[in-house]
Order: structure tokens, then C-alpha cells, then sequence
């Protein structure tokens, strides 16, 4: 009996296909042209890949990449960054696991201990090698993923031992961190100013996308509550605002930013070219998280709020206690949506001159020793940008299933 | 003292505070807006650059690589953004065209029989929605239409030839080594115009699989147990339903390729962005061109919108 279960998933299993792919006649030789047109695509692709290519740009700008022109003697302090980073990680990781009963936050964490964990090891071994990195710097990526499952396994091990009390602080370490990072990129605090314009490559891209989507959420939720406003002056304001960002393009506000911005402020007040593009980076996709919120601020019934209200709870209270949590539950999808395409918008930093990841790319292009390897680093950058979009979307999906436990699709997930 | 219930101070009245806020927010933004202009007036009297027109009127100086309307170096700035923006508007109508055809394609293969076909839509969307626009178009152009043969090795169907020196159509010829024909389109020109539509194709496909989604089975079997064809169920029954969903769909989508064709600068192509950028390097005008970019892409906003707009009145429902 149990030597013909296998054989029974085989042959629906092939039944299934035949039906998918040979249906009817036309379906038949649809799937044949398109099988093969796949094939002959796949072969040429793998051919291209490990037979043509020349992947030897990557590993030779990789420090180009990852951080730009950022000052050899000083790049200590990004990796001490990285180590604090991987730490808070394995230790969040950790304790969230150690504590499922935790609410909406252990949402945020992979369901998979062993799968996330063997993905990152396969990552983590595996890319030091196929860019060619030097043995020292291998053997700290090899350090910095040790300390992340090292944090990750003692918080696991030990994390019902701290007292309750430091553990409700513990959410606090990342925008501690948040801070830390900025000080230790930026310099100050008796450390050596780097200035923005020596930030590059991918270090650019993140900082700018966490900058832009840390600040545009609340101000786009600000936005959508003007704009739902009862206040003529407040919903007109906001209005204009939101409709005159979505009416341009993000290059001519990027153009105005660059080239307008210094003439609005009294001489010499003018903030730095990068920090100029990530202010107007966030108000850009402000009016667009604005709008993504709204969607979710119409889908709270009215009486909602007026019960708050007649509850004697102040606006804003009624607002941050009763609409919001409900609103931007409800909006979660489009709004991370947004973010999505923030991250890819920070692309257009490289028309305005900046060198993050595109813009270093290019850079890298323009000399004579890699002419010609275009469709290599593109297409490096594409999986890179393929990769973080995803998770950001599945986060997205995961999320919602999750705080909506209720809705239809959840159940059905 | 007696209770007697007192309304309260003047600045705590429900009356009036709406209003006290309000007020003190204008106030606010009144005068930030006035230090701005302030030191904008300051900084343009400054370098000789207050408001003015008339350097419109002057000699542009520079050329453009590909135009419809006659242009060359000698003739002023308006005629050169004006070329500029019917190139923008060459590249936008092609590519609300293109992205329509295809994404309408892919949208509808995602409820296709065959589910290879269902299955590679599906991948195409997710594949393309998660790459940065910017990135693609610069795939295109550099990887993909710079890297065409040119001469005698162009890529030739019988009345078209795609060499790197551009798209030929109407009987080319190859005259000294040197592809000629009444109808030339770049290589610039192909490279924006595949990556809108590849891009913009992808989020129309979601449109369209969410607009046929939203009508019911029951629509489907109801028409095919009458004895219609499928594609006769399709044209008759679901998509005049479907579109009630996918016009106000359509209308943002086409907006943001309005929008997105300002990239073209990215892939050499003289559209109105691009003529802005050189005429600001030359005129240092930064607060007229910025006028003129942002008035343009809204009039192409509202135009666009105006006419979805209408559309919608056409496909919606009339009830009685």
C-alpha cells in the first residue's frame, strides 16, 4: 500500500500537466512553441553567462560599489556599523522567537528559523567568494554572520533571564542605532567628518531610501489626514501640495531641488547636493504615501470617530487611538507599495549627478578597463534591486495576512 | 458663586478654534513663503537673473539629434523646447499605445488554458514591476540597441532593417555602407520607447487581470452555455464589464508613463526634459525653465486625464 501512494501523486501530478499544457490543440502547440522559445532563450542565457561574461568587474569595484569613494582609512567604521547591525539583528531575531506571544511584531519575522538562517549562510559563504573578495575582508563578512547567529542563538538561550522591564525598552536599540549609523558614517562626535559627497554606491542607495521612507510615512500620513481635514485651510493646503507632487515628474523636482532650492534660502544655508535630493526624495513620496493612507482613512466607517469623540476623547487622541491603527491597516499594501518604488526611485539620484548604485555604475562604465561590461553590472543591479523589492513586497503580504486574520485572504492563505 | 455652566475662554471655543488654528497656520506659511521669495528676489537680483522671457527669444546655440519640426542651432530656445516637447509627445502617444497592446496581452494570458502561459504573465509582471524603470531603460539602450550590427549585418525583414544607426521602414537601402529610408527612428528613440512599454505593460497587465476579475464566473458561463466562442464571450460579454474597472485603472498608469518619459535623458533621447537640462546649463534660467517643465508635464497630465475621463463616461454604466 504505501510503496503505490508516490505513484499516485506521480501520475496526478502528470495528469495535471498534460491538462495544463495540452488542453486542446491550440493549447498543445502554444506550450511547444513557448517550451521551446524558453529553452533556446535559457541555453543562450547560461552560455552568455558562464561562457562570455566577465565577471571579474564586480569583485574588481567592489568596494566601488558598496560604498563609494568613502575614505579607505576610515571604513573601519562602517564595518564596526555592519557588526552592530548583524548583533541587533541576531539579537531581535532571538528574542522575538523566544517570545512568540508578542502581537503584531512577531509578524514582522520570518515563520522559518532554519530556512532564513540557511539562506543567509548560503549567502553569506557563498557571494565573498564568487566576487573575489581579499582573505581579510572574507573572513569579516565570515565574522560579521558568525556574530549574527551567535547574538541570535544566545538571546534564544538566555532572553527569558533579562527582567521584563528591559526588555519592553529593548525596541529602542534600533533607532538608537539609527543614530549611531548616522554619526558613524557622517563623523562628529571626535570622529573625522566624511562629507556626504564621498557617500557612494550601495551605501547611498540605503541610506537614502531609509532616510526618505522613515520620514515620508508620517508626513504622508499627516498629509492625508489634512487632507481629510474639516478645516478649509489645512484639506486646501494639503490638496495642492499632494496634487502639485503628483502632477511632476520626480526628475524636475530632483532638478528643482538641485538647482532652485539654493536660490530659496539665505546664501550659505543651503544644505549639501545629497542631502537636498533625499529631502526631496521624502516630500515626492510623501504626497504619494499620502494618498495610499487616505485609501485607508475612507475605509474606516465615519461612526468610528464620532464615537470616539462622543467618548470625550480629544482629535487627536480619537485619531491616533481609534482611525489610524484601523486606517493604516487597511492601507498597508499600497503604502509599502510606495515604498517599493522609493527604492526604486533612489535609481534617478544618478541624474543628478550622485553616484549611488547606478550612478556608480555608470561611472564604472565610463572606464576605458570595463568598457563593455554593461549587461554584467546591470544586470548584478537588477537581481539586487529584484531581491530587495520582493521581500519588501512578501514582508508586505505576510504582514497584512497576519494583522488581518479575519479577512477573507488570510483565510485562504 | 453659583454653577452656572460658563463657555469657556474665547481660545478654548469650540467656535473659534478652528478657526485661531487655522489662522496661526496661515499666518505660519505666510511667512515662510514671504522669507523665500525674499531671499529669491535677493539672490536673482543678485546674479542678474530676475524673471524674464526674453531669452526665449534668443539663438539656443545647440542641436538636437533627432527632431521632428526643422530645427537646427541658429533658431531660439522656445522653437528648441517646443521640438523637445513634440519628441516627449512622440514617445508618450507611441508608448500609451505600445503599453496598452502589450499589457492588455499579458493581462489576458493570465487567464489563458494554458498554464505555462498563465504562469510566465504572471512572472513577466513580477519581474518587471520589481526593476527600476531607470535601470531598464538604460539596459535597453546599452546593452541591448547599442550592441545592434550596423552596415550589412542589420537585423532586415522585407521593408524593415534595425541596424544600431536606427529603425528603417519604407523600402531602406543600403547606400554607401549607410542604411537610408523615407521613415527613420533612432536607436534612442526605440531604446525609451521599449522600456516604457516593457515597464509600463507590466502594471496595465494588472489592470486588465484585476478588471476581468472583477467579473463574475457566472458571467463566463452563462455567455459559453448560450453557445458563444470564447473570444466572442470575451469582446462581448466580459470586456465591456471589465472595462468599467480598467478605465480609471488605465488613467494613472498612462500618467505616470507621461511622466516616466522624462527618464528619456537617461537613454540620449532629446525629449523636453533633456532640452531643458542643456538650456539651463546655458542660460543659468533655472526659474523659467523649471516654469515651463512643470506647466508642460501638467497640461500633458490633464490632457491625458481629460480624455480617460471621457472615456470613462463611455463605458460606465448608464442606469435609468
Amino acid at each position: 500500500m504505501a510503496s503505490t501512494a508516490p505513484l499516485v501523486v506521480q501520475a496526478s501530478l502528470l495528469r495535471r500537466l498534460q491538462k495544463e499544457l495540452f488542453g486542446s490543440r491550440v493549447d498543445g502547440l502554444l506550450s511547444i512553441a513557448l517550451l521551446a522559445a524558453l529553452l533556446a532563450a535559457g541555453l543562450g542565457f547560461f552560455r552568455w553567462a558562464l561562457f562570455q561574461a566577465q565577471w571579474a568587474v564586480l569583485g574588481a569595484n567592489s568596494t566601488l560599489f558598496a560604498v563609494g569613494r568613502y575614505p579607505v582609512e576610515q571604513q573601519w567604521r562602517l564595518w564596526l556599523l555592519i557588526g552592530l547591525l548583524a548583533l541587533a539583528t541576531g539579537l531581535s531575531w532571538g528574542l522575538l522567537r523566544a517570545f512568540p506571544g508578542s502581537g503584531g511584531v512577531r509578524a514582522l519575522w520570518p515563520r522559518n528559523d532554519h530556512w532564513a538562517a540557511a539562506i543567509l549562510a548560503v549567502l553569506a559563504l557563498w557571494l565573498p567568494m564568487a566576487l573575489h573578495l581579499t582573505p581579510a575582508i572574507k573572513v569579516r563578512w565570515w565574522g560579521i554572520f558568525a556574530l549574527l547567529l551567535l547574538a541570535r542563538w544566545a538571546a534564544g538561550r538566555y532572553g527569558k533571564a533579562i527582567p521584563q522591564t528591559y526588555r519592553r525598552l529593548f525596541p529602542l536599540l534600533w533607532p538608537l542605532l539609527y543614530l549611531v549609523g548616522m554619526v558613524l558614517i557622517s563623523g562628529g562626535l571626535g570622529l573625522v567628518q566624511v562629507p556626504p559627497s564621498e557617500w557612494g554606491g550601495l551605501l547611498l542607495t540605503v541610506l537614502m531610501a531609509t532616510f526618505a521612507i522613515l520620514l515620508c510615512f508620517p508626513l504622508g500620513v499627516l498629509l492625508a489626514l489634512g487632507r481629510r481635514s474639516e478645516l478649509p485651510l489645512l484639506r486646501w493646503g494639503s490638496v495642492i501640495y499632494i496634487e502639485f507632487i503628483r502632477g511632476a515628474p520626480l526628475i524636475t523636482l530632483l532638478f528643482l531641488g538641485q538647482n532652485i532650492l539654493g536660490f530659496l534660502l539665505p546664501g550659505g544655508f543651503s544644505p549639501d547636493r545629497v542631502w537636498r535630493a533625499a529631502w526631496v526624495l521624502t516630500f515626492f513620496a510623501a504626497a504619494y504615501v499620502a494618498e495610499a493612507v487616505r485609501s485607508g482613512l475612507v475605509a474606516v466607517p465615519a461612526g468610528q470617530l464620532e464615537a470616539a469623540r462622543s467618548l470625550g476623547l480629544p482629535m487627536p487622541l480619537a485619531l491616533v487611538h481609534v482611525v489610524l491603527p484601523q486606517a493604516l491597516r487597511v492601507a498597508l499594501p499600497a503604502t509599502v507599495g510606495q515604498f517599493i518604488s522609493l527604492l526604486q526611485d533612489t535609481t534617478l539620484l544618478s541624474l543628478v549627478g550622485l553616484l549611488d548604485l547606478l550612478g556608480t555604475a555608470r561611472t564604472v562604465m565610463a572606464n576605458p578597463m570595463f568598457l563593455g561590461k554593461n549587461a554584467e553590472v546591470y544586470l548584478v543591479l537588477a537581481i539586487l534591486f529584484w531581491s530587495c523589492c520582493v521581500a519588501l513586497g512578501l514582508g508586505s503580504r505576510g504582514l497584512e495576512t497576519r494583522l488581518n486574520p479575519h479577512s477573507p485572504s488570510a483565510q485562504k492563505a | 458663586m453659583t454653577s452656572r455652566p460658563e463657555s469657556p475662554p474665547w481660545w478654548r471655543n469650540r467656535r473659534y478654534l478652528p478657526w485661531l488654528v487655522q489662522g496661526v497656520g496661515a499666518l505660519l506659511i505666510g511667512v515662510v513663503v514671504a522669507f523665500l521669495l525674499t531671499n529669491l528676489l535677493l539672490n536673482l537680483t543678485a546674479r542678474g537673473l530676475l524673471l524674464s522671457w526674453s531669452w526665449l527669444g534668443q539663438p539656443a546655440g545647440f542641436d538636437l539629434a533627432e527632431t521632428v519640426l526643422p530645427f537646427d542651432a541658429s533658431l531660439p530656445y522656445w522653437q528648441a523646447m517646443l521640438a523637445g516637447l513634440v519628441n516627449t509627445l512622440r514617445v508618450v502617444i507611441a508608448g500609451l499605445v505600445g503599453a496598452t497592446l502589450l499589457g492588455t496581452l499579458i493581462g489576458t494570458a493570465s487567464f489563458s488554458s494554458n498554464g505555462l502561459l498563465r504562469r510566465l504573465a504572471r512572472i513577466y509582471v513580477e519581474v518587471i514591476r520589481n526593476i527600476p524603470l531607470l535601470l531598464q531603460l538604460i539596459f535597453w539602450y546599452f546593452v541591448v540597441f547599442l550592441s545592434l550590427p550596423n552596415g550589412r549585418d542589420a537585423l532586415q525583414l522585407p521593408g524593415i532593417v534595425l541596424a544600431k544607426s536606427g529603425l528603417f521602414l519604407g523600402s531602406p537601402a543600403l547606400i554607401d555602407g549607410v542604411w537610408q529610408a523615407p521613415l527613420r527612428f533612432t536607436v534612442e528613440f526605440g531604446a525609451l520607447l521599449t522600456g516604457l512599454v516593457v515597464y509600463t505593460a507590466a502594471f496595465i497587465a494588472e489592470v486588465v487581470r484585476g478588471g476581468i476579475a472583477s467579473v463574475p464566473n457566472g458571467q463566463w458561463e452563462a455567455a459559453t452555455s448560450l453557445g458563444l466562442s470564447p473570444l466572442l464571450t470575451l469582446r462581448r460579454i466580459v470586456l465591456p464589464q471589465a472595462l468599467r474597472v480598467i478605465v480609471p485603472g488605465l488613467n494613472s498608469q498612462y500618467i505616470s508613463l507621461a511622466k516616466n518619459s522624462s527618464l528619456a535623458v537617461a537613454c540620449g533621447f532629446t525629449d523636453l526634459y533633456s532640452v531643458a537640462e542643456t538650456t539651463l546649463n546655458q542660460t543659468g534660467r533655472a526659474i523659467e525653465v523649471m516654469l515651463i517643465l512643470l506647466g508642460s508635464y501638467l497640461v500633458i497630465d490633464l490632457v491625458i486625464s481629460a480624455l480617460m475621463n471621457a472615456l470613462n463616461g463611455l463605458v460606465q454604466l448608464r442606469e435609468r
